[in-house]
Formats: structure tokens, sequence, C-alpha cells
């Protein structure tokens, strides 16, 4: 591409040149550059061949070499930069991770913690109110037992007092006193049919 | 007109002489070689000068500097692969010492040493037996297939390989030709429109002011040969390192 475009501008460049050459009585005199007769034509091209080599030499062996030391030097400084700036970002992702680490045990610990003294707590009242049942219980029993007593001892009373009363009822209204067995049985069976 | 283009002399610019004196005479060092000694000068200043502070952040003239190191290992590397580490330093003479020839050129009573085809044709030289000797090094008898394109018949191989080896040959005319060439045409279409002007103002009134349409050309011209010495340089710097490609690679 780029030998195109050029030969492109080099004709552009020689076809003036020719047409205008051609009217140039100067040309039929010969071009100085093909004059080889000349010593110096060839002479040019020794020192020419000389001076080369010279920089070729001063710049392979120590101008370009230097250059390329600066230049080594500032993409190593850039690295190292972006090397150090990379550990740093690094070390700081890590602090992060142990940060967040560190919170999220504190937090299991804590929740442990109160987890362990609600149940303490829970376990403590159930056995209160265990206790307290019992007691509450026992005095219930005892207190229907002194019920029981006072029911029977209560219903002896009534017995002796109904049998008293019944005898005394029916020697008054019959004039002889009744039977002390069938009297027993009536309050007995009348005595039960009330509950008794 | 006829009469004017008598006495244009297009093409003493070109002449030789020798330079620095008598000893200058005695070892035959004309204004050409003393012209590549500038320019060596000059590259090498400004790698020195540049690179000296070899600052992390450079400076204006480091920046040039390494804008020059760059763009041409950029090209080496981008050309002939990573190879072309090792003929860095060779394309990098070469591009140099073509550019600021040309650029050196351009100044008035100077001389430009890339407008002579002797010159441009040790380059091309060197430039040839570099990449063939490469080749060779590399690749021994095997460098012959680079001359055998793949997959043509058999029946005209003959042909092809004496096609392919004048080509190959025919860098060694194309590349001093084209450089040698574009400078030369410059310089005399220069010339020859600076000469019509120094006429033309010596031709009266009228003269004066028809004189400055050729000086407009030249305007025009320096700027277009300040592009063709770049290109120019470019374009041989380039080929260069096409043609190590083609050495290191075989196609």
């Amino acid at each position: 591409m780029m030998y195109r475009w050029h030969r492109r501008i080099a004709a552009a460049v020689v076809l003036p040149m020719l047409a205008l050459g051609m009217a140039q009585p100067a040309f039929a005199e010969g071009m100085p550059q093909l004059d080889f007769a000349n010593p110096l034509t060839t002479a040019q091209v020794v020192w020419g061949a000389v001076i080369f080599l010279a920089l070729y030499l001063l710049l392979s062996r120590w101008a370009l070499p230097k250059a390329a030391d600066v230049l080594k030097l500032r993409s190593d400084t850039i690295a190292g930069d972006l090397e150090a700036a990379r550990h740093a970002m690094a070390d700081a992702d890590a602090a992060v991770a142990e940060l967040t680490a560190a919170t999220a045990k504190a937090r299991a610990e804590a929740q442990a913690a109160v987890n362990q003294a609600t149940e303490q707590a829970r376990g403590k009242a159930a056995a209160q109110a265990a206790s307290l049942n019992e007691r509450l219980e026992a005095q219930l029993k005892e207190a229907e037992g002194r019920i029981e007593q006072a029911r029977a001892a209560a219903m002896g009373a009534l017995h002796q007092v109904a049998s008293t009363t019944a005898s005394a009822v029916v020697t008054r209204l019959t004039g002889q006193t009744p039977d002390p067995a069938r009297l027993e049985a009536a309050i007995g069976a009348a005595l039960a049919a009330r509950g008794g | 007109m006829a009469a004017e283009h008598s006495s244009i002399d297009a093409l003493g610019q070109f002449e030789l002489h020798t330079t620095l004196g008598a000893l200058g005479h005695s070892v035959n060092f004309t204004q050409a070689n003393l012209l590549m000694l500038v320019c060596s000068a000059l590259i090498l200043a400004l790698m020195y000068f540049g690179m000296r502070p070899s600052a992390i952040v450079p400076g204006r003239l480091q920046a040039g500097a390494e804008l020059a190191y760059k763009f041409v290992h950029d090209m080496c590397v981008e050309q002939i692969g990573e190879e072309g580490r090792k003929f860095f330093p060779f394309v990098f003479t070469l591009f140099f010492f073509i550019l600021i020839g040309n650029l050196l050129g351009l100044l008035p009573y100077s001389f430009t040493y890339t407008s002579h085809i002797a010159v441009t044709f040790a380059l091309a030289l060197a430039v040839f037996l570099l990449s063939t000797g490469v080749a060779i090094y590399i690749h021994g008898w095997h460098f012959l297939s680079y001359f055998v394109p793949e997959g043509s018949p058999k029946i005209l191989l003959p042909l092809l390989f004496v096609i392919e080896v004048v080509s190959y040959l025919s860098r060694l005319i194309s590349l001093p030709v084209r450089l040698f060439a574009n400078m030369m045409a410059g310089h005399v279409m220069m010339e020859v429109f600076a000469s019509f002007m120094v006429m033309m103002a010596g031709a009266g009134t009228v003269g004066v002011v028809a004189a400055f349409f050729p000086q407009a050309i030249n305007v025009i011209l320096i700027g277009f040969e300040l592009l063709v010495a770049a290109l120019q340089a470019y374009v041989f710097a380039l080929l260069t390192c096409l043609y190590l490609h083609d050495a290191v690679h075989l196609h």
C-alpha cells in the first residue's frame, strides 16, 4: 500500500522533472552524479561508508542502549508502582474480609449468649412453676381431706340428730317408742336418698 | 523562454568538490562527507542531550529522542517480528542517516548527499547484502526456496525461479534509484524555478511582478520537498524492514 502510494508521488515528482529536463540543455552535459571519471564520486562513498559505520557503532554500542535503559527504567517503575498499588488493594480487601468475619462471629456469639440466657431463664421459670403447682396441689389435697373429714363428722352428727328427732316425733304421735332397728333403717335410707 | 534556458545550471548543485582546505583535498574529503558528519553529529547530539536527563517523566528533547527511538523500534518489531530487535540499530542508523541528510539538503548553500546515486546505491547494497546474508545464515540452502512460489506448476518452475531471482536482484536497483531520483528531482525543480525568478526580476518592472509566480511555486515546492524528504527516508527504512522480514521468515 505504502509502496504504491509512494510510487505515485515519485511519478508526480519525476515526470515534471523529465518534462523540464528535456527542455534543459544543461542535462545534455550529463549529471555530475554519473561522472564516475571524477575520483570524488567514489571517494564520497568510501568516506560515507566510514562515517556510516562510525555512526552505526556509536549508536548501537552507546546511544541506543542508553535510551533503552531509560525506557526500561520507566516501564519497570510503572510496573512496580502498579504492583505496589495492586498489593495495597489486596491488603485492604483482606482487612475488609477479616473485619466482616469478626463482626459475623461476634454477632453469632452474642446471639448464642442471648439464646442460652433465655433458655436458662425459661427452665428456671418452669421449675419454679412446677414446684409451686406441687405445693398448691398438696395444699388442695390437704384441704379436700379436711373437708371430707368435716363432712363425715357432720354426717355422723346428722344421723344421730335425725334418729333422736324421729324417735321423739314418733313417740309423741303414736304414744309408743318405735322399734329402734326399723327407725335406724328408715333414717339410713332417707339419708342415702338425699345423697348422704 | 528559450534564451533564458541556456543560463540555467540546474545540475551544478550536484557537483562534488573537496572541503576542509588542503587536508580535505589531499584525502578527497568532499562536501557530501562533511554533511554526513554534520548529520551524524546531529543524530548523536539528539540521543546524547535528549537521553542525558534519563527522567521518568521526559522533557521536550527527551520526548523527541524517545519518539525517534520508539518510532524505528516499533517499525522493526512490527515489520520483522521479534527478531527485528537485532536489526534495530542498523535500521535506526539508516533511517536517520537518510532523513537528516534529506532535510539538511534543503538548507540554502547545503548539499544533499542522498541525491547521489553512488551514495544511495552503497546504502542499498548494504541492505541487500545484510538481508541476503541473514537469509543464508538462518536458512542455508533452504533460502533457494524463496525463489520458488508455493503451489506453482512444476513445469513452470524454472521460468518462475528465473523471474523471482531477477525481481530479487531488482531491489538493488529500485531501492537506490527511488531515493536518488526523488531527491534529485526536487532539487532540480527548485533550482529551475529559482533561476526563472532571478531572470524575470532582471527584466524590468513587469518582470519583477512576474517573478512572484516562480517564487510562489518554490514556496509550495519546499513544503512538498519536506514531505518527500521524510517520506523517502521512511520508505527506504520500511523496505529495508520488509526485506529483512523476508530474509528471516522466507515469505
